[in-house]
């Protein structure tokens, strides 16, 4: 049964945080799906409504994963979408929960085959501990210190009413 | 004074006689000495307690490979294989290298035969020279040599001037034609029969008409010639129709089935599995039970394997370019019984089909084991069942659809003029 | 999935999630830099007993694309010693371990032979004699929904010529049964095989009426020389009229109508000049698709999928924030 760690006023303010933090001219948002797409989105939102002009790319970081032969290929494989040009910009790359670092390594990959960004940082919405390689974000939503085998996930649900509700959970591997 | 053998307690079937019931056989100096109840003595006795006693089996479609591909087969490995399946008279095609045009070369076999010493050889001689299907062998001779019919096998007798020659010439004399019934112009580059399988597999077929048209040619150059004509291991539905209305004629067709042809459909091949390409191919279910309800009625009076031995490396390069057939001695008679469990024939009917019925088409004084006769007995297990194994088979070669099958029925003894050739060794 | 023999192996649900994939690959060959690490460290060997530089070059590029090690090996055999030669290669090129051995070769069947001899290879069919062509039908399958923008279930497509000598027919064959197309055949009878309809199909010796109400049509390419040699019919002048794909005989199925080609086309044999050049042609898009198709065949092999990943798709919430 997985235990709900944050809840979604919890992660509601740390989503209005972050967009805070992050305002500035423009902004080139990139989710790595299908997490970190749902959460550049939702900050899109919030960004938007402080009158910041947002660009929004996704990365499918599944032909760049290091475990591509110990795991089986997500039966729906997404597209990554970079119609903006990259080139000259600086990227906000965006995930749900920063774990060992292998994701943003595979994604930092693929961004550079897309082009030759200005900068680089990285948002996530919780950093949970247990990196296996020198990669930190520039900006964090939730600090939380998991167990090595739990699985953190991020959920967005609507409740009876039809309004979305956020919920981070914890559960055993 | 002791007789050689004492066969005791069988279950006799000697169809060529009536008989069928439990009985002893005993032999002596290589002939059948006696059937019934045996009171004396017997340097070595068989117990057939639940066995059938049978004449040695006629095979009468064989490809011995000598001389000329000894590495497939030849008349020692082949005469074991026979023996075990057991058969005690071999009939060989002659599509060897040389050829048996020539009575020359028959006389080699017979001497090669003898010196092996399992089995009767009856060569089957060519109609033409080198089989190149133009001029005519020395029919005499070679029947004097011992050929007991005439073949251009593995190949037909196409050009039908001088099959109508071939049979005027072999009826002045009463010699039977046996025809490999294939009209090459529609089957050429065909692999597999030509229908649904060869089209999902893409693979060249042969039609159904590339036999039935030349066996419609055939008979009529039979009635006109009033000659003996044998069709070679009948495959379709139009070749059954077609003998059985030629036979009600009052012509003199006869014809011959392998046991692939009724055990088997098309759809063997499928995966492409080249142990199961022969020619004529196998063919549809419809051709299935024409073949079977052939063999039921009667128009089809004899069961003979087309024993075609290949080497692996013959087989083993992809269904369109492997060799066309597969052995068969060694399990003609556990995959014919399927017949009497299916009630198509009765054990009796089934065994004449490889014993008398082709020893009185050839004109052979074998296929019964009365008082007085060669002793040529088989004696086999009709319930046993076993697992064939493709790497046990006494015959050089390996190319069986039937590899890994299991089987029902199996031979225990055989016994070629008196002698005891095979006996199955015990299962350890 | 280890091996690709053919669309009879696949699953409906396979062959979608192999045209998904090969949708998101399309998104590689789109950018600047076209190259991903996917098959890093992986050798794909082309082995290619008869000549196509199309195919050969796709699946090369596919593999080079995906950071695979990509060999070309063309052999010439003799028509006696097919089997033999394709036994020895295949064995001898395995035994240097390539994760992939991707095989044109005119023996049909060829895969499941080779296969049952190199346990440890997977094995790509690229085409085997009359058999089948796979991933050149995944290619088609993927031009046309994009083109259409909707699945292809429901749609009519009309085949037209060599049917008898085609592995890409028989492909489609089997692709329309599972995916729920409809296929008219079109051909006179020589260049039909027997029974051909139990393949759900209709048949039609008749393009005009055939053409019409059709959504794709489909010209398989005619070999002139040896068919008007083996009768399949008497000259390129009658063929051409009575099954060549002209304008006004287009124009009979409407604007809608994609045309396509597995290539490469007779101009003025099956197809004339300017259709094969018109906005209906889908020619050339069959081509760009074929490389996204070939990467994601290489990585689904290679990477041996089994099928119960397909199956076992995670219900994850979509939902956005609102
Ligand atoms: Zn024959």
């Amino acid at each position: 049964m997985p235990e709900i760690i944050f809840d979604d006023q919890q992660v509601r303010k740390s989503l209005k945080r972050m967009a805070k933090a992050m305002a500035d001219d423009e902004v080139y948002l990139v989710g790595i799906r299908r997490g970190g797409s749902r959460l550049a989105n939702a900050l899109q939102k919030r960004l938007r409504k402080q009158g910041v002009t947002v660009w929004r790319g996704d990365l499918d970081i599944s032909f760049y994963r290091d475990d591509l032969e110990q795991t089986s290929l997500h039966p729906v494989v997404h597209s990554s979408e970079l119609t903006e040009d990259i080139s000259g910009r600086h990227i906000w790359l965006v995930d749900d929960v920063l774990f060992t670092g292998r994701t943003i390594r595979a994604a930092l990959d693929e961004l550079f085959d897309y082009g030759r960004p200005a900068s680089v940082s990285l948002a996530v919405l919780i950093d949970r501990g247990g990196r296996e390689l020198p990669i930190q974000p520039d900006l964090v939503g939730l600090q939380y210190t998991a167990p090595e085998d739990a699985l953190i996930d991020l959920h967005i649900e609507k409740d009876h009413e039809g309004k979305s509700r956020w919920r981070v959970t914890q559960r055993a591997r | 004074m002791k007789i050689d053998l004492l066969i005791q307690h069988g279950r006799l079937i000697d169809p060529a006689s009536a008989v069928d019931e439990i009985a002893d056989v005993w032999i002596h100096d290589g002939r059948i000495a006696g059937t019934g109840c045996f009171s004396g003595k017997a340097k070595r006795t068989i117990d057939a307690r639940g066995m059938i006693v049978c004449p040695g089996l006629i095979d009468m479609h064989v490809h011995l490979r000598e001389p000329g591909q000894e590495w497939k087969e030849d008349i020692a490995s082949g005469s074991k294989a026979a023996v075990a399946g057991g058969v005690t008279r071999v009939c060989c095609m002659p599509n060897t290298q040389p050829c048996l045009d020539h009575a020359g070369v028959l006389a080699q076999l017979a001497a090669r035969n003898q010196a092996v010493g399992l089995v009767h050889l009856h060569p089957i001689a060519a109609v033409s020279k080198g089989l190149k299907g133009t001029e005519l062998t020395e029919m005499r001779e070679l029947a004097a040599a011992g050929a007991v019919a005439f073949s251009d096998d593995g190949k037909p007798i196409w050009h039908a001037g001088v099959m109508r020659k071939a049979l005027e010439y072999a009826s002045s004399f009463g010699f039977l034609v046996i025809q490999h019934a294939e009209e090459p112009t529609l089957t050429a580059g065909g692999a597999i029969n030509e229908g649904w399988v060869s089209t999902q597999m893409g693979v060249p077929g042969m039609p159904a008409e590339g036999e039935d048209s030349i066996i419609a040619r055939d008979i009529m150059l039979t009635r006109l010639t009033d000659a003996r004509y044998h069709v070679a291991h009948i495959s379709t539905a139009g070749a059954v129709a077609q003998v059985r209305a030629a036979q009600q004629q009052g012509l003199k067709v006869s014809a011959e089935a392998a046991p692939h042809h009724f055990a088997l459909t098309e759809e063997e091949v499928l995966g492409y599995r080249s142990d199961a390409k022969m020619s004529p191919p196998l063919r549809t279910e419809a051709d299935r039970q024409a073949v079977i309800e052939g063999l039921r009625d009667g128009t089809i009076a004899v069961i003979a394997t087309d024993h075609a031995p290949h080497h692996e490396d013959d087989k083993r390069c992809g269904l369109e370019c492997a060799a066309f057939g597969i052995v068969g001695l060694e399990t003609m008679l556990p995959v014919s019984l399927m017949l009497v469990r299916e009630k198509v024939l009765s054990l009796s009917e089934l065994i004449a089909k490889m014993t008398v019925n082709p020893a009185r088409l050839l004109n052979l004084a074998a296929g019964r084991l009365a008082k007085g006769d060669i002793a040529d007995v088989c004696v086999f297990d009709p319930d046993e069942q076993w697992t064939l194994d493709r790497n046990r088979l006494y015959s050089k070669s390996r190319n069986t659809p039937w590899h890994g099958k299991t089987m029902q029925g199996r031979v225990r003894h055989t016994i070629t003029a008196g002698k005891l050739v095979f006996s199955l060794p015990e299962a350890s | 999935m280890k091996h690709l023999f053919g669309i009879a192996e696949l699953s409906a649900e396979r062959i979608r999630h192999l045209l998904s994939i090969s949708a998101s690959m399309q998104g590689i060959n789109r950018r600047s830099i076209k190259k991903a690490p996917a098959l890093r460290g992986k050798t794909v060997i082309n082995l290619f007993f008869e000549n196509s530089t199309r195919t050969r070059t796709s699946f090369e590029i596919a593999g080079k694309r995906l950071s695979a090690d990509v060999i070309n090996i063309s052999a010439s055999t003799s028509a006696t010693k097919k089997g033999e030669s394709l036994l020895d290669t295949g064995q001898t090129l395995a035994a240097m371990q390539p994760h992939a051995l991707v095989i044109r070769h005119s023996l049909a069947g060829c895969c499941h032979f080779l296969a049952d001899f190199l346990p440890h290879t997977s094995i790509i069919n690229a085409g085997d004699g009359a058999h089948e062509h796979p991933t050149q039908v995944l290619t088609d399958l993927l031009t046309i929904e994009q083109a259409l923008g909707t699945t292809i279930t429901g749609k009519v497509m009309t085949m037209v010529g060599d049917i008898a000598h085609s592995r890409v027919a028989r492909s489609h064959l089997l692709a329309a049964q599972k995916l729920g197309y409809h296929i008219r055949l079109v051909a006179p009878k020589t260049l039909l095989p027997v029974q051909v309809e139990r393949f759900g199909c209709s048949v039609s010796h008749d393009f005009d009426e055939a053409i019409e109400g059709s959504d794709i049509v489909y010209m398989l390419r005619v070999q002139n020389e040896r068919l008007a040699s083996a009768c399949c019919f008497p000259s390129v002048r009658e063929y051409h009229e009575t099954y060549g794909l002209h304008r006004q005989r287009l124009a009979r199925a409407g604007d809608h109508c994609l045309v396509m080609h597995p290539g490469p086309m007779n101009r003025g044999v099956e197809i004339a000049t300017d259709v094969a050049d018109s906005l209906q042609s889908r020619v050339l898009e069959q081509v760009e698709n074929g490389v996204a198709v070939r990467m994601a065949v290489l990585t689904e092999c290679i990477m041996h999928r089994d099928a119960a990943a397909a199956e076992a798709a995670e219900n994850e919430d979509e939902d956005d924030e609102d």
